[in-house]
């Protein structure tokens, strides 16, 4: 019986390796490739797994090509202004719905519901026409522009906001707070993991937004990451060094957050994702 | 007194009223702007033909439903976006229940294989293209590689019009692996333990106790997983954009309304079809959704 336990564990653990290798590999060989030559990363004969010497010249020239600098910062910027109008729209319409009585709450609770429902695609020109019009394209506004509210964090907050206890409000209003007082201080808090949530997978998301910045930011200096390396792939089909190093350098900061926030990342996909 | 009570009950409520609006105002009206009105937008555009510059657009009737019907291309792409959907969605929750199945109880390294197969969501999608189109290439690419030395080959992984769809939905597999089992992992935690304590001593194997414990219990997340995964899926855009160049052969094959709908609309600046195109996918999304709903009640096991 002892024997036979210890042959399963190993089996399971063979089978979750060769899964891990598989899931890694096409990110290993992002790595090896950034660092080989030109001539290396094509030789067939023999085929070339590791590179002779890690040069990092390829990173070198894609930094010449590419303002990575910028890029970060845009990307930053839309991230951080997604992020927070996501956590405060939300939190306040979260908290209305959730915990506040008024007429005509249940129309508005279904056009939360009937937007969620809505693939993203059919906003997209509309939302293209709108910032055209107001002369913004190529900004940090723009790219922001179709997070400034929340239909599907709202709901995620409002049910935070409803598995909070109702003692805590009566309390609060028994010691003299008024509305925005109790929430502000008595129940916002409380949602801390609900807005944890709605923040990282706000962040991932928008971190991973390929088609609206293509559209909205089509200026080289106001992309983000993610359109500025689809457009490197046009202009440099064969130099796979420098295509990699360009996607190593685009992914490194979003893998790095997840590596030290992995816990908040995970939990936050999970409450987040299980809602949508 | 009660007067006095029911005087601060009505005042209550009406203060609960105003500051209800006063909250769900900044999301009302950014929805408005931002979705609503959008949605009747699109609909709206898609009776008119969009002028060259200069002209305004020009009112068609129902002409670009009429084109898009008789239009081979968008029922071909029709078509690839369903495959697309049929091929990622089954695979990639049948391996993601598996992982999280396996990964449901205590060992080592738990965490480390969790974080691993999570770790392609946080890549950026054109990465993950670029780095997967690198790994296809016909001639250098580390598949062809393998696979010559195996004695197999070389497959012309996204160029060959008959399995570039399938490639492309391996990367979409790939990619929403850890995604899927984290959701599968949250709802396995639900399922309290004593019911496979139980089976134990009633003497059902692993086998057993995952197709008669774990499989029902898990049923309103598999159900739920597979439904968003199945509209994310009819959403397809990045992979295909990214990996299937305009030149290459197998695009008709292989591009998705959304891939149409972003052509139209944004490089041929035909937004009038865009729009009925993207009208199209809003009306196939609304009829799953609304089956989704019918399903639901029927069929998972809610307990």
């Amino acid at each position: 019986m002892e024997e036979k336990r210890k042959i399963s564990k190993i089996v399971l653990h063979i089978i979750l390796i060769l899964g891990a290798i598989i899931m890694l590999i096409p990110f290993a060989w992002m790595i090896l490739t950034a660092f080989k030559t030109p001539t290396e990363a094509t030789q067939i004969d023999p085929f070339v797994i590791f590179p002779k010497e890690w040069l990092t010249n390829a990173f070198r020239s894609v930094a010449g090509k590419m303002n990575f600098g910028k890029l970060y910062l845009n990307t930053l910027l839309m991230i951080v202004g997604r992020v927070i109008c996501a956590v405060i729209t939300a939190s306040m319409a979260g908290y209305a719905l959730g915990r506040l009585n008024f007429k005509g709450k249940k129309l508005c609770f279904s056009l939360v519901l009937f937007q969620m429902m809505v693939p993203v695609q059919i906003f997209i020109t509309p939302q293209y026409l709108m910032v055209s019009k107001m002369g913004m394209l190529n900004t940090i506004f723009s790219l922001i522009f179709p997070g400034l509210v929340t239909a599907f964090g709202t709901f995620l907050l409002r049910q935070s906001y409803m598995s909070l206890p109702k003692e805590l409000e009566e309390a609060a209003r028994l010691d003299g707070c008024n509305i925005p007082q109790t929430f502000l201080y008595i129940m916002a808090p409380l949602t801390r993991s609900g807005m944890i949530a709605l923040g990282i997978f706000t962040a991932l998301f928008a971190y991973k937004d390929l088609m609206w910045p293509l559209i909205s930011n089509p200026d080289q200096a106001a992309m983000p990451l993610s359109s500025a390396l689809a457009k490197l792939q046009g202009q440099f089909v064969a130099n796979y060094p420098e295509l990699m190093a360009a996607s190593l350098l685009a992914c490194i900061p979003m893998v790095v957050l997840y590596i030290i926030f992995q816990k908040q990342f995970i939990e936050g996909i999970a409450t987040s994702g299980g809602k949508l | 007194m009660a007067g006095k009570k029911k005087i601060a009950r009505t005042r209550q409520n009406r203060n609960e009223s105003i500051w209800g609006w006063i909250f769900f105002a900044p999301t009302l009206i950014g929805l408005l702007i931002l979705n609503i009105i959008p949605i009747f937008q699109t609909i709206y555009k898609s009776f008119f033909a969009t002028g060259a510059f200069g002209r305004g657009d020009q009112f068609v009737g129902l002409d670009n439903y009429i084109r898009m019907f008789s239009d081979s291309q968008v029922w071909q792409a029709l078509f690839n976006t369903f495959v697309y959907a049929i091929i990622e969605v089954p695979f990639s929750i049948i391996i993601s229940l598996i992982l999280a199945v396996l990964l449901n109880k205590k060992m080592k390294g738990r965490s480390i294989y969790r974080t691993i197969y999570f770790l392609p969501m946080v890549a950026a999608p054109a990465a993950v293209a670029m780095v997967w189109r690198w790994l296809y290439n016909s001639e250098f690419g580390l598949l062809n590689h393998l696979l010559k030395l195996v004695g197999l080959g070389p497959v012309n992984w996204i160029s060959n019009p008959n399995i570039a769809l399938v490639s492309v939905a391996i990367v979409g597999i790939w990619s929403v692996i850890g995604y899927n089992m984290v959701l599968f992992l949250s709802g396995l935690q639900e399922i309290p333990k004593d019911y496979y304590e139980a089976a134990s001593i009633d003497g059902a194997n692993a086998v057993r106790q995952f197709f008669s414990i774990t499989i029902p219990l898990i049923s309103p997340t598999m159900f739920f997983v597979t439904i968003t995964r199945v509209i994310a899926a009819l959403q397809v855009f990045d992979v295909i954009y990214m990996m299937i160049d305009t030149t290459n052969p197998a695009l008709p094959r292989t591009q998705s309304l959304v891939y149409l709908f972003y052509k139209y609309s944004f490089v041929e600046g035909n937004q009038g079809y865009g729009s009925a195109i993207v009208v199209l996918l809003l009306l196939i999304i609304m009829i799953i959704t609304v089956f989704q709903n019918f399903a639901q009640k029927k069929w998972v096991n809610y307990n």
